[in-house]
């Protein structure tokens, strides 16, 4: 949760577009309980949520900036500061972890120099501690987008995000474009 | 499924999407469409089959044929020899792991064998997006016969004798909350189904979802009928887009043939659904919490005494709540009857109980049992036992709020009551194997660091008192656990339990309490030799290279993050236990063959240094 963040610091240089946010407004302005998937269609559209989207849900809903603010920080799901362009999960449900997911974090982490919920300078990777993904069987398990990779050591896991950051920057991120998420069973044999 | 085609079920399940299943299907159907069988041969997509550990599965009915491990590669084998010829894929079947010899028909497996599947009947053997799969197993029968009745008391009267307990983890009766929110004053009612799911390591509700949605749908349908609702929610985790489409599928299906909406089936009975995406609280799966997170709050549970969901819940309205599994049970025990359903179970656990079976288990899955089954019979012979030769040390379920249970109540009947007793709980069905080398005080950490972090914070037994016990977990797991911390866990324990405001908190401490109950002696290791008996616990091991089993390979040394593994090629390396930071990742990186790394309980390095 990104408990901690101010309202500033999400404001972004430049111009704010209001467009998505006008049309999210017209669909659930006179809903009952049209906070949270207001939010939910906002962070959808622009990636987070900006200060100036949540001032805006709050003068359209009549309620308090306050009130927006305290629903936006409570849900673990929303996010005051964009996310890089692609996500790391790792799960750190049960199973994952009595199998090995700690240690999975620990070298990822390392090796791409931010912790939990944060960005990578360049904004290619985000970093999203996650609880249990479904996948138990395949533990310890983590997702870079839409992709899920599971049997990992740590040693699999960073190279797989290598592997995936190599692919990226050869050319259009084909990495991402799949619809089909598959298993990358990265037992760890090393040459 | 026509009579005299044959069927290629491709289970859709998340695990097996994970292993490209939709490629495999995609595959097939080309394959099929370019032979004459096609028409004889229909290849579809299934929910979870629940084999999970062995998929991607391919399962060709009515042969009952289980293939696992498929690739897209194999699909010529799967159409040419089994379909074309009448010859079974040997290499694909699933291999008795003693005998070795191959099974063919997944009902002779023994982790199928076992089971008794009520609920998830369907999983797995109709398409989850096609409501004419439903319909053709009777589904929507159930709602159509209750709508030809003046009200719902005769539902009522059969939910009564089945017996069911809600599936939440509670277990309340269901009859009785059904019963209380009928006879509560309103003009406008809710019913609202909780698809929260969030103990980590559980994925039933996900999976029912998935494969069976349209159970769901009918189960609140006939809850609308019974109470006088005409509106439901299903609350489901944002983290499950797969389960949110092929629900949005169904509603939609559901309301174009007549089963939603105003005037269901000419009957003049109107009810809808509509779909809420959680947005990642574990505490909004508490009743109030949940419906306050529907009208688009904060999920903050009200404080007791207070009126019940049934009667002041959703926008203040009378509210049914049920779990996903309370709702799905409701068509089968109209169509079968009440009665039926109570001959299943024991005396105060009736039907059957799902689980999702992982962690340290060699068949991890989807699981369906009669209540009163042991935990034996579950880990030893759905589960197939513990991998690798280890030992078992405990099961978990019931997730952050259960508990861990030792080897000697491996004999316990898995009921809500005898769990209840045992410490732990039935929870919602997440049921956590654990081996040898799990160490139960970092549990007892892991599931307070995930309490702590969920804790609302409203009340300040909870919001202090997890942050005080897994500040103590911390350091006892670090080796800085001092004489008098179990004493002082058992107390702040006790007391979080007893002066929590909502059931998170009040159940917050039951691993601590549990891992204390049962493994009191691992506690004692790490606080008063300092040392981790599972070896597990970084601060409490160290690893040292065998001299007699290394040849000196050199992989240790370039997996080593921290360099602190110094030797030449061919000669035997030594680990500089000052700057070893205890990763493990030489262990890891370690050939099998040679195993030379070994792991020790304690430190090695001289005066305690830390990296
Ligand atoms: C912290 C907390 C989390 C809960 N999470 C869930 C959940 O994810 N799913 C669920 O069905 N019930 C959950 N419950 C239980 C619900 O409060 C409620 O008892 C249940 O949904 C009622 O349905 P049932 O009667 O069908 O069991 C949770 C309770 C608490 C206190
Ligand atoms: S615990 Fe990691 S996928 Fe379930």
């Amino acid at each position: 949760m990104s408990v901690g963040q101010g309202v500033e610091s999400a404001v972004e240089a430049g111009g704010f577009d209001e467009a998505p946010l006008r049309d999210l407004l017209e669909t659930y302005q006179d809903q009952r309980g049209a906070l949270i998937p207001l939010l939910q269609g906002t962070q959808a559209a622009y990636g987070y949520l900006p200060a100036e989207a949540m001032e805006s849900i709050a003068r359209a809903l009549r309620e308090p900036l306050s009130q927006v603010f305290g629903v936006a920080t409570f849900y673990a799901q929303f996010r005051l500061v964009p996310r890089a362009r692609n996500v790391v999960r790792v799960c750190h449900g049960t199973a994952c972890h009595v199998s090995g997911a700690p240690l999975v974090s620990l070298e990822i982490e390392r090796n791409l120099g931010i912790g939990d919920g944060e960005n990578t300078e360049d904004m290619m990777f985000t970093i999203e501690n996650v609880a249990c993904l479904g996948a138990c069987g395949m533990a310890p398990v983590m997702m870079i987008n839409e992709r899920t990779y599971g049997k990992l050591s740590p040693d699999s896991a960073v190279k797989a995000v290598k592997e995936f950051r190599a692919k990226e920057e050869a050319g259009n991120g084909s990495g991402d474009t799949s619809a089909v998420p598959e298993v990358e069973d990265a037992d760890g044999e090393e040459a | 499924m026509k009579k005299d085609t044959r069927s290629l079920l491709v289970c859709q399940g998340s695990m097996c999407i994970s292993g490209k299943s939709r490629a495999i299907q995609e595959a097939l159907e080309k394959k099929v469409a370019g032979t004459q069988m096609d028409g004889d041969v229909e290849v579809k997509l299934i929910g979870c089959h629940g084999f999970c550990q062995q998929g991607p599965l391919v399962i060709v009915e009515p042969e009952a044929t289980c293939y696992t491990g498929v690739t897209v590669e194999d699909v010529d084998d799967i159409v040419q020899s089994d379909l074309r010829d009448g010859q079974v894929v040997e290499r694909l079947l699933f291999h008795d792991p003693e005998t070795g010899s191959p099974i063919a028909s997944y009902h002779d497996i023994p982790f199928y064998g076992a089971q008794t599947k009520l609920l998830l009947r369907h999983c797995g053997l109709i398409n989850p997006e096609d409501i004419d799969d439903y319909l053709g197993v009777g589904g929507y029968e159930a709602l159509g016969s209750v709508l030809e009745r003046p009200d719902g008391r005769e539902v009522l009267a059969e939910l009564k004798a089945s017996q069911l307990r809600g599936r939440g983890g509670g277990g309340f009766p269901a009859w009785r909350k059904w019963e209380a929110c009928l006879d509560a004053d309103g003009d406008e009612k809710f019913v609202v189904c909780n698809a929260d799911e969030g103990d980590p390591g559980a994925f039933m509700d996900r999976s029912i979802l998935e494969g069976d949605p349209h159970a769901v749908l009918e189960g609140m349908s006939i809850a609308g009928f019974t109470v006088g609702a005409r509106k439901g929610y299903i609350y489901v985790r944002a983290e499950y887009p797969l389960a949110v489409e092929r629900l949005r599928v169904a509603i939609d299906q559901a309301r174009r043939r007549g089963y939603l909406g105003s005037d269901i089936l000419g009957s003049g009975f109107s009810f809808d659904v509509e779909v809420f995406l959680g947005a990642g609280a574990f505490v909004c799966g508490e009743s109030t919490a949940l419906t306050l997170s529907i009208e688009g709050k904060r999920g903050l549970p009200k404080a007791a005494p207070r009126p019940r969901t049934t009667e002041v819940g959703l926008f203040d309205k009378p509210t049914l709540l049920n779990n996903v599994k309370t709702f799905a049970f409701v068509p089968l025990i109209l169509a079968q009857g009440g009665e039926w359903f109570a001959r299943i179970g024991t005396e105060g656990s009736k039907g059957t109980a799902t689980f999702a079976l992982s962690g340290h288990v060699v068949n991890c899955g989807l699981i369906e049992v009669p209540m009163g089954i042991t935990l034996r019979k579950i880990i030893y012979e759905i589960g197939g036992g513990v991998p690798e030769g280890k030992a078992f040390k405990a099961v978990q379920t019931g997730g952050p709020s259960g508990g861990c249970l030792p080897e000697s109540f491996l004999d316990t009947p898995v009921d809500y009551d005898s769990l209840l007793q045992a410490g732990s709980m039935m929870g919602s069905g997440g049921m956590v194997v654990m081996n040898e080398d799990t160490c139960m005080v970092d549990v007892a950490r892991y599931f307070l660091q995930f309490t702590e972090r969920e804790s609302c914070g409203q009340c300040v037994h909870c919001r202090l008192g997890t942050k005080q016990m897994l500040t103590i977990l911390e350091e006892i797991t670090r080796g800085e656990g001092k004489p008098g911390d179990v004493e002082f866990l058992v107390q702040i324990g006790e007391a979080v339990n007893a002066g929590s405001l909502c059931g998170l908190g009040q159940s917050a401490a039951n691993p601590v309490l549990t891992t204390i109950r049962y493994f009191l002696d691992e506690y004692e290791a790490h606080i008063v030799e300092g040392r981790c008996p599972a070896r597990s616990c970084k601060a409490l091991i160290s690893f040292q290279i065998l001299p007699d089993k290394c040849i000196g390979c050199m992989l240790c040394a370039k997996a080593c993050p921290v360099d602190a593994i110094a030797g030449e090629r061919k000669s035997v390396h030594v680990i500089d236990q000052g700057k070893c930071i205890r990763c493990g990742m030489c262990e890891e990186a370690c050939p099998s063959r040679y195993s030379a790394v070994e792991r020790t309980s304690g430190s090695l390095a001289e005066g305690g240094e830390e990296a």
